[in-house]
């Protein structure tokens, strides 16, 4: 596929997505979507393009993995595991209720999942293990972990940053959704994190820097830091705005962890409607 | 079978990991640099391609562990018994949470850690790890069990927790050892009092039921390797025969061994019972054999409450 349709395409699916994403929340009454809609173009075109992955065969050998350690967001990666074909849809409308499958966080027991996400901090250390994994076993495959701003308060994260790059695990590309929002308000007023470009290359990471809700620059990240051998794990720093599509979410903490109600929801819906994919970025 | 030589848990932990290398390609080990003092090092010189170091960061070195268990191999996590503490929310989370094939082994546990005081003496590590679903928890009284659980465990699916020891005690199990996950063994038949021990308080138990013997007390000790899952039909067997129970561990009393057999006793055969072990105290700096007598956990102190303890009966 030439990349402009190529581009075009993962727009529409995103677009798409970003409604799921509203109508899970809304009818569970309950999850997270502002970082969902602000991690979900990079998760478009992680599935739609990137991922060596086979739906029919969830825990392929040979598979890439994707690891959300920001578990809460998982109404996005829900929405793209089952139109993706890991699950019915119908699944969608059991999210966070009793004797379903789709918890509030991320389970391994769900198709598809292949981190359980949930306490933030995590998920890079265990992206750590399955790439050293890969390695010792002399597989292609790679390993793509999604971590927030917010969580990269944790210092957990430095740890594990600090491991790949020691274990020089070119396999391993993280992804910083830096959505800029956490869940009592900014997170420069929070706890900032500063120059997250500077600190990842000091701990000895390739950086790419970009705009997270531009799919040519997503596309073009992914593609060449999954070409990267250069014994040096890759971060993307991917800027992205929380709640992104919904004007009202946008940037506003109180999306963090509440669903909209019935006329949040409408207003959202529209708006989402209304989005021209050509000029979204 | 009872030698006089005398070989700390931690060795048997490292000989194993060695041993069972050799023959099992998907063993791998984590270490949080204390691989000398937990005799994991043994593991990294011959296969240092399998050996991955985390740094003094233990959080990592779960993280880790767990992401290589997902990818086919039987990771070994090992550090002082303490500092897995302090990742103790990435072992609820990560690996209990999600049933992984996680070994973890906390050495230097208990009072007999001795010099290096109370920082390092980690008295609650089977109260933490015992209160998570999925967990096995294990505790070798010798380096010969200690072998035969390292092995056990890897032909086990599932998170486990390992406690071993910093010094030296007798090896009371033969090399024929068969080591049953799960099931308590009598090590000295009795009928008046039944001392359930576990890890070094076995050796204390053991010399305790001897000087009991002189007073006319016949003592059984039981070896409780597997404080989880606990072997109820034993303990209520010989809380039957006696009626005079006691416990036996280098712990906190509080969610220890003795809570776990009185937790069985509660339910199944409710009768008195005594709890030895650290009372609700942390340890401090000194010899392992000075601490064992100040903090009541000598065979001395042991056979002195038993003898009260009987005699109430």
């Amino acid at each position: 596929m030439p990349k402009k349709d190529l581009i075009h395409e993962l727009k529409q699916k995103a677009k798409g997505f970003r409604k799921e994403i509203i109508d899970l929340v809304f009818k569970a009454q309950s999850g997270h979507p502002g970082g969902s809609l602000s991690e979900i173009d990079m998760l478009t075109a992680l599935y739609f393009h990137r991922l060596k992955i086979d739906p029919k065969n969830p825990k392929w050998e040979d598979r890439d993995r994707f690891i959300l350690s920001k578990g809460h967001a998982s109404p996005g990666l829900y929405v793209v595991l089952a139109d993706k074909g890991y699950f019915p849809k119908s699944e969608l409308d059991g999210f966070r209720k009793i004797n379903r499958m789709l918890q509030g966080h991320p389970e391994l027991s769900t198709p598809g999942i292949d981190f359980a996400g949930g306490s933030l901090g995590q998920g890079l250390s265990f992206a750590v293990g399955i790439a050293l994994a890969l390695k010792l076993d002399k597989k292609n495959s790679r390993v793509y972990a999604m971590i927030g701003d917010g969580e990269s308060q944790e210092g957990a994260i430095w740890e594990a940053s600090m491991a790949a790059a020691f274990h020089k695990l070119d396999n391993l590309i993280a992804i910083l959704d830096k959505n800029q929002v956490q869940e009592t308000g900014k997170t420069k007023d929070v706890m900032d994190i500063g120059d997250v470009v500077g600190k990842w290359k000091a701990f000895g990471w390739n950086v790419i820097e970009i705009n997270g809700h531009d799919m040519g620059q997503i596309v073009g990240a992914l593609d060449k830091s999954s070409k990267n051998r250069n014994g040096k794990p890759t971060m993307i720093v991917s800027n992205t705005i929380k709640g992104k599509g919904v004007s009202f979410m946008e940037l506003n903490y109180k999306f963090h962890g509440k669903a909209p109600n019935e006329e949040e929801y409408k207003k959202a819906m529209e708006e989402i409607e209304k989005i021209d994919v050509k000029k979204f970025k | 079978m009872e030698t006089s030589q005398k070989i700390a848990t931690r060795e048997g932990y490292g000989k194993a990991l060695l041993d069972l290398g050799k023959i099992n390609p998907n063993v791998v080990v984590v270490d949080a640099d204390l691989g000398d003092s937990t005799k994991a090092e043994h593991f990294g010189k011959q296969f240092p391609e399998r050996f991955f170091t985390a740094g003094i960061a233990e959080q990592d070195m779960i993280g880790i562990a767990a992401g290589l268990s997902v990818s086919g191999k039987i990771p070994y996590a090992s550090t002082f018994a303490i500092f897995s503490e302090r990742a103790f929310e990435f072992v609820r989370n990560v690996v209990a949470r999600n049933k992984l094939n996680v070994k973890i082994t906390g050495s230097h546990a208990g009072i007999t850690t001795g010099e290096d005081g109370k920082s390092a003496q980690a008295i609650e590590d089977i109260a933490i790890y015992r209160s998570l679903p999925n967990m096995v928890v294990l505790q070798p009284s010798d380096a010969v069990e200690c072998e035969k659980m390292v092995f056990a465990l890897a032909g086990y699916h599932g998170p486990s927790y390992m406690r071993v020891h910093r010094t030296a005690f007798p090896v009371i199990h033969g090399s024929d050892y068969k080591f049953e996950m799960g099931k308590g063994e009598v090590l000295r038949q009795g009928k008046d009092a039944a001392i359930f021990a576990s890890g070094t308080m076995v050796h204390e138990s053991l010399k305790a039921a001897a000087i009991l013997k002189n007073e006319n007390i016949d003592a059984y000790v039981a070896n409780i390797h597997t404080i989880k899952p606990i072997d109820e039909k034993l303990i209520i067997e010989l809380a039957r025969k006696t009626n005079c129970v006691i416990t036996a561990e280098d712990h906190n009393v509080i969610g220890g061994l003795g809570s776990a057999v009185a937790e069985v006793l509660g339910e199944n055969y409710p009768c008195i019972m005594k709890r030895i072990g650290m009372q609700d105290k942390f340890g401090e700096s000194g010899k392992p054999e000075e601490l064992y007598k100040k903090y009541g956990l000598d065979a001395e102190s042991i056979a002195e409450e038993a003898m009260k303890f009987v005699k109430k009966k």
